[in-house]
């Protein structure tokens, strides 16, 4: 067993490709990030190189090289979210080895497959990345700092309990001996494995490097044009590709007229990847994407191309009132509660489909020969990589391999769907052994997405003759992502996923509320349009829904905001604890500069719960500015607080992003936003001061990339409703010519 | 075929006379830190410097560039990552992703040349680059540090020599 890991240690270090080097040799390569923390940037390339030297491995997690360097091993995907690093934070603060002598690297999907899943899963979506992987990779670090002081006590012949480490150098104090990692790293890896029962983590009120907001270990390459996307991946013999699928989603292709593009330059030639798309393949991406455009396609664009917005909209309100509904929660009698009460409150609020616009577009380069099959891809899950390679291919697993490269976005749609693999896969089919790598213009990639699904929601409510909220009735009415990528989970309608956020149990994705008499419903109503996860996925329209309502109804009882939601919220503790903290940092109740008003929302998912308070202005013409916004976030454990922040930054503009502009429409049965100039995106003077509250309890582990965009939207909204005492309940802004 | 001076190297590359300078310089020169977001200099992924000035490459075709031109890419701008950019870049950390830092650089370098001082007004209005990550709020801090640290610069040495845009 030991000797078939070392056998496959070698391999895998000859293996590593250094994200610095600017092509790609041939062969197996899995993608190192060899960037020791604490160099500065200069010397970073240099570093690169000289760590693709191979070093004893003494547990799936950990390679040590002699000279203390330590290579901690990454399953999850990097696609700007800070997971590296903080995982690597996770195993090192076990291993006790010197922070400055980190670097990380990706196993490759076939080598997880060669070696059983030894690293666990690979998917990075739901935020999962670390709080679902960060026990085993604490425990891989443990474990590995066990075998190297029972390697440096065996040498010394002492009980390793007399031995201490820190930062790599081993001390045995009676006999005034030290020695360092990368002296006993050969001799570890050759003993067994620690029992499981007899590893012991930290207390992470004990942490030194987990918990601290150490440096991430991927920005050097990021400054200079080194980094090696998968869309700028080399490999020799390379040939390029350039996509069109059918404008309208179901069509497929008649026929396209070879003829025509012959004899332009870079030899191109037109093939058919699957049945609604075309692809040209020349010697350069532009030669092949000029050729494409030239290219005649006759398509037969099918039932879908009766399809508009406006018939969208019409299918889902008919959802808002049908009966047959799915009642996901029912407690006590919400419509008779309502009916009979001294006050409603009613809404009906929509939002649309959106796109996830990723700012490196869908790309894949596949090499495939009758022997092997092979992709370099930008991927959140390197097992669906693998699994869609070799179903394209027709090859076995065994046969197959995907290179991992950091993602130039992900958000969700590099996740399950490998679309673009498939694609390319099929491409390069038609050229065995001809390395092709396939590109998508931002036109394919806009119009050719998994949305975020459209819906709607009706919303109502009833106070008692003391503002109390007696009855609350929420419908959504809307596309299912489970029903596109996983029916057995939307069987029959039933799909909680569609109504995340609202959930009873706890946990996850609960609602904050307690309700007396409570019903919420989703009625599925689908499109012929592509749906899928999008960072956050329907925690931020059914926060939309509920956090504007829940607005809306202490409005109506009198209350303010923040008040009306603590009572509550009393059960609730822990979603509480992130609103009041919020409050507390914004001075919610504090006066403002005149014309400014303040809005708050809170939502929990993914494990995490979350509060925002929006400050707005509202100008004379309507024109809305967001001045500052405070966000808090409990997610059981702070692994970095400045990589948290990053990302509740990054959450406030990709929430905005939605928030102002974001809008797919349907026309013919095509999407008419193809570009950002259609599909506009937040820029930097628009983007709001943001500070960010971290509250972790230290009682679960939670998700970070995801949790805290949900709530942007209904604090900005509850905001302008502050600011205007109109209500806002359709999204995206700018058709209220608010932006 | 056109002669293209990038990064103080001259090139000579046979390509279409309507082949935008990005894929020119993707594709054929080579060089990939330059990103395509767009196409339609919406997103400026693609920004290189031309005699200094910040421009958006997929826009350009090759044939309006001339051999005296002198064309920066993120890939020439400093040696070792040495400008005070990218040094805030690294001290801030501001990438994400990091897919469009190559364009936030080039265009936050071009900006200080201009205004070695930026107001948070000068910054709205020249770094209009998309990030979909979302990291505008470092940017913004770190296009300040960056002009602090010319500043800084600038008075350690002797005035004459400290130019903005340096870069050392």
């Amino acid at each position: 067993m030991k000797s078939t890991n070392k056998a496959n240690t070698a391999n895998l270090s000859r293996r590593r490709f250094i994200v610095g080097s600017a092509t790609v040799a041939g062969g197996g390569l899995a993608l190192g990030l060899p960037l020791p923390f604490g160099i500065d940037v200069a010397a970073s390339s240099a570093a690169a190189a000289s760590l693709a030297a191979s070093g004893p491995e003494v547990n799936a997690w950990v390679v040590v090289m002699p000279d203390d360097r330590c290579v901690i091993r990454i399953a999850r995907s990097e696609m700007g979210q800070g997971t590296m690093t903080g995982l690597a934070q996770l195993v090192v603060e076990e291993l006790e080895c010197d922070w400055a002598k980190v670097s990380a690297e990706f196993p490759t999907p076939g080598e997880s497959v060669a070696r059983k899943r030894v690293w666990g899963e690979m998917g990075t979506g739901g935020s999962r990345g670390i709080r679902t992987s960060q026990d085993y990779v604490r425990k891989g670090g443990a474990a590995a700092r066990m075998m190297l002081l029972q390697a440096a006590a065996d040498e010394w012949k002492v009980p390793v309990a007399e031995l201490t480490v820190s930062n790599g150098v081993i001390t045995h104090a009676a006999s005034k001996r030290t020695t360092s990692y990368g002296k006993v790293a050969a001799a570890a890896a050759k003993l067994p494995a620690p029992d499981p029962a007899t590893i012991k983590l930290k207390d992470p009120k004990d942490w030194k490097i987990a918990g601290k907001p150490m440096k991430r270990l991927d920005t050097a390459v990021k400054l200079d044009g080194q980094l090696v996307y998968a869309i700028d991946v080399k490999v020799p013999g390379m040939r390029c590709a350039a996509v069109k699928s059918c404008p309208v989603f179901g069509g497929k292709v008649v026929s396209f007229d070879q003829s025509k593009i012959a004899g332009r330059p870079g030899s191109p030639r037109a093939v058919e990847v699957d049945e609604s798309t075309v692809a040209v393949v020349a010697d350069t991406w532009w030669r092949a994407k000029t050729a494409l455009d030239a290219l005649p396609i006759v398509w037969d664009e099918g039932p879908g191309a009766a399809q508009s917005s406006a018939t969208v909209a019409a299918h889902l309100k008919e959802g808002l009132t049908a009966p047959g509904a799915y009642a996901m929660r029912q407690e006590g009698d919400a419509l008779k509660a309502i009916a009979g009460a001294a006050k409603k409150v009613e809404a009906v609020y929509s939002t649309p489909f959106l796109a996830h616009a990723t700012m490196e577009p869908m790309n894949c380069t596949a090499r495939i020969t009758p022997e092997r099959a092979e992709v370099w891809v930008a991927t959140q899950n390197g097992e669906a990589s693998l699994a869609a390679l070799s179903e394209a291919s027709g090859l076995p697993l065994e046969k197959c391999e995907v290179y991992k490269h950091l993602l130039g976005g992900g958000f969700g749609r590099r996740g399950g769907a490998q679309d673009y693999v498939r694609q390319s896969v099929a491409i390069a089919k038609q050229f065995p052994g001809v390395p092709i790598k396939m590109i998508w213009s931002r036109e394919e990639d806009m119009t050719h997405d998994f949305y975020r699904p459209i819906s709607q929601c009706r919303a109502a409510a009833g106070l008692d003759e003391n503002g109390k909220l007696v009855g609350l009735h929420v419908r959504v009415s809307g596309q299912s992502i489970n029903a596109f990528l996983n029916q057995a989970a939307a069987k029959d309608g039933r799909d909680d996923r569609q109504l995340q956020g609202y959930y009873a149990a706890v946990g996850d994705a609960q609602l904050g509320y307690t309700v007396p008499n409570l019903l919420i419903e989703y009625a599925m109503r689908n499109t012929h349009v592509p749906v899928g996860p999008w960072r956050g996925v329907n925690t931020n329209q059914n926060a939309v829904y509920m956090e504007c309502f829940i607005d809306e109804v202490a409005r109506a009882a009198g209350a303010d905001p923040v008040e009306f939601r603590r009572a509550l919220m009393q059960n609730h503790p822990k979603h509480l604890g992130v609103l009041n903290a919020v409050a507390a940092k914004a001075g919610w109740g504090k006066p403002l500069p005149a014309g400014v008003h303040r809005g708050v929302a809170q939502f929990m998912g993914y494990g995490s719960y979350s509060a925002a308070v929006a400050e707005v202005s509202v100008s004379d013409k309507g024109k809305l500015t967001v001045h500052r916004m405070v966000l808090g976030v409990n997610c059981g454990h702070a692994v970095n607080p400045d990589q948290i922040a990053a990302q509740v930054e990054g959450s406030v503009a990709y929430g905005l992003s939605a928030t102002f502009y974001g809008e797919c429409t349907v026309d013919k049965g095509r999407i008419a936003e193809t570009n950002f100039h259609t599909y506009e995106i937040l820029r930097l003077a628009a983007m709001p001061k943001v500070e960010t509250v971290i509250v972790p309890t230290l009682d679960f582990w939670g998700g970070v990339g995801e949790p805290t965009i949900c709530v942007v939207a209904p604090a900005v909204l509850n905001a302008i409703t502050a600011a205007t005492g109109k209500p806002v309940r359709s999204l995206p802004l700018k058709n209220l010519q608010m932006v | 075929m056109a002669t293209l001076n990038i990064n103080g190297k001259v090139h000579e590359v046979a390509v279409e006379a309507d082949t935008p300078l990005l894929w020119v310089i993707r594709e054929q020169v080579g060089l990939t830190g330059t990103k395509y977001g767009c196409g339609v200099a919406q997103c400026g992924a693609c920004s290189v410097h031309i005699n200094g000035e910040v421009q958006r490459s997929c826009s350009i075709p090759v044939s309006a560039v001339s051999a005296t031109d002198r064309i920066v890419t993120i890939e020439g701008l400093s040696a070792s990552a040495s400008d005070p950019v990218q040094q805030a870049w690294a001290a801030l950390d501001v990438p994400q992703c990091g897919y469009c830092q190559s364009g936030q650089i080039m265009a936050a370098a071009a900006l200080l040349r201009k205004k070695p001082n930026p107001t948070d007004a000068d910054i709205d209005e020249s770094m209009t680059n998309i990030c979909r990550c979302g990291t505008y709020q470092r940017i913004r801090a770190a296009v300040h540090m960056a002009a602090g640290m010319k500043v800084a610069a600038a008075g350690a040495t002797t005035p004459k020599t400290a130019t903005p845009g340096g870069g050392s």
